[in-house]
């Protein structure tokens, strides 16, 4: 029988080692995993490469596994932003690496690598910084940068509603980057609002088939980060 | 003695009307974060203007009341907002399909620095010791069909923004069409910067003044 569904977040994360390659969803609060990212702070795997849109806020989720200086190398589009205080500082003291890379180029190198395709050319960077040292190509006469793919060992993405499949549905925003970094991981883990059974969700609705998602645990309340942020608080728990 | 002050140009407000007028019906715009976003309370009645916002939404509302905050219902500015009756979520990489692959109309943009050749800079500064971040601006200016710039005029301590070669790092090359400050609406042509339309009490010997790339009198 097919089960994806685990107990809890710690068990979800179990097999992650060090210096893997993890890709974090969520676009600031919307869609961050922040209890799977919690249980990898505890789990203690470090020497990672987090692929994520932003740095996290405060001193907890991403902004607290970049903290507790598990984090070698960040790859994102955005790493300040308000109340993100701890990437900036360690960035600047030379203890944390970053790959900048333009959002939507981001999304597509995930999207790439999940879809086994090795390198692409997009026209976002041309003429910047961003594109220096990289192949460019004309193509019916406009230039464009070749990117490659991005694959990871494992992915942390958020969802709304699982089933033991694995089939997700995603809440508004909150999709963001969770459906390609679904599909461009060895493994996938996730945390779902609600579990609910086969055939609940609709299959013309399914966002994500469950063949990308490797396990699933229920977090029935999960945490508001802006409020965590707000109140000051830090993981772990004090 | 008193000095009655005349007011020169127009208010951040009616920048954003400005801008407003010039989308036509119909379109599909991505706003930027700041002055961009007063754009989407002055299009005019009559006018269906469906707006995207590339954290994946397409149908982007008003500012919700607190009490109707939704963690996960939120802007590429990372603020609250509605989703309105039609409108879509999707994720990233189908959002930046639209922005890359032609789709969007227009999208009204900030800068720090434009030139005469309608390259701009609005990422990064290029200071030392700074963080970059570049979020989805290069991926709009490189996919969307249409860039408009909003902005004041000159920098606070009174640089032009209007520049001939762009000092600070690019987010793009030869993109801008037109350019709205509070001074003047610009349009970017072949023979170069073509004023449209100035701000009250603004003529063009001023304008010339507080512009360091050469205008041109429509």
């Amino acid at each position: 029988m097919i089960n994806k569904i685990v107990s809890s977040p710690a068990e979800a994360v179990a097999n992650i080692f060090d210096g893997a390659m993890i890709m974090i969803g969520g676009f600031g609060e919307a869609g961050s995993p922040i209890e799977l990212i919690h249980a990898l702070i505890d789990q203690g795997a470090k020497n990672l490469t987090v692929i994520s849109n932003n740095t996290g806020s405060g001193h907890v989720g991403i902004a607290s596994l970049i903290e507790h200086r598990r984090v070698a190398k960040m790859i994102c589009s955005f790493p300040r932003t308000l109340n993100s205080t701890v990437f900036p500082e360690l960035y600047n003291k030379g203890e944390v690496d970053l790959e900048l890379v333009p959002q939507g180029t981001l999304a597509e190198r995930i999207r790439a690598g999940g879809a086994g395709i090795p390198a692409f050319y997009t026209p976002s960077s041309v003429n910047t910084s961003l594109a220096n040292g990289k192949e460019l190509r004309d193509f019916d006469g406009i230039t464009y940068v070749m990117e490659y793919g991005l694959k990871a060992d494992f992915s942390l993405v958020k969802c709304e509603a699982a089933d033991r499949y694995g089939n997700l549905i995603y809440n508004k925003t909150a999709r963001n980057f969770g459906p390609v970094m679904c599909t461009a991981a060895d493994q996938t883990l996730v945390q779902a609002k609600r579990i609910v059974e086969l055939g609940d969700i609709d299959p013309e609705c399914v966002v994500t088939p469950g063949i990308f998602v490797k396990k699933v645990v229920e977090v029935t309340n999960p945490s508001d980060e802006s409020k965590l942020v707000a109140e000051e608080r830090s993981y772990p728990w004090k | 003695m008193e000095i009655k002050e005349t007011k020169v140009g127009w208010s951040r407000i009616e920048m954003a009307q400005k801008v407003a007028l010039d989308i036509p019906d119909e379109s599909y715009v991505n706003l930027g974060i700041g002055l961009p976003e007063l754009v989407a309370d002055h299009v005019p009645e009559g006018r269906e203007v469906i707006y995207h916002t590339e954290n994946g939404l397409l149908g982007m509302g008003p500012i919700p009341e607190e009490s109707e905050r939704d963690p996960e219902l939120i802007n590429a500015g990372k603020k609250n907002i509605t989703a309105i009756k039609g409108g879509s979520f999707f994720h990233h990489a189908d959002s930046f399909t639209m922005i890359r692959g032609k789709h969007i109309d227009i999208c009204v943009l900030g800068a720090f620095q434009v030139s005469k050749d309608g390259d701009i800079a609005n990422w990064s500064t290029g200071k030392p010791g700074a963080i970059p971040a570049v979020g989805g601006a290069m991926d709009l200016v490189a996919g969307v069909k249409r860039i408009f710039v909003i902005t004041q005029h000159n920098t606070k301590d009174g640089k032009s923004k209007l520049v001939n070669e762009c000092t600070y790092p690019l987010t793009g090359k030869g993109v801008v069409e037109t350019i709205y400050t509070n001074l003047a609406i610009i349009d970017l042509k072949k023979e170069g910067l073509v004023v449209r339309e100035m701000g009250p009490n603004v003529d063009f010997e001023y304008l010339q003044e507080h512009t360091e790339a050469p205008l041109i009198k429509s």
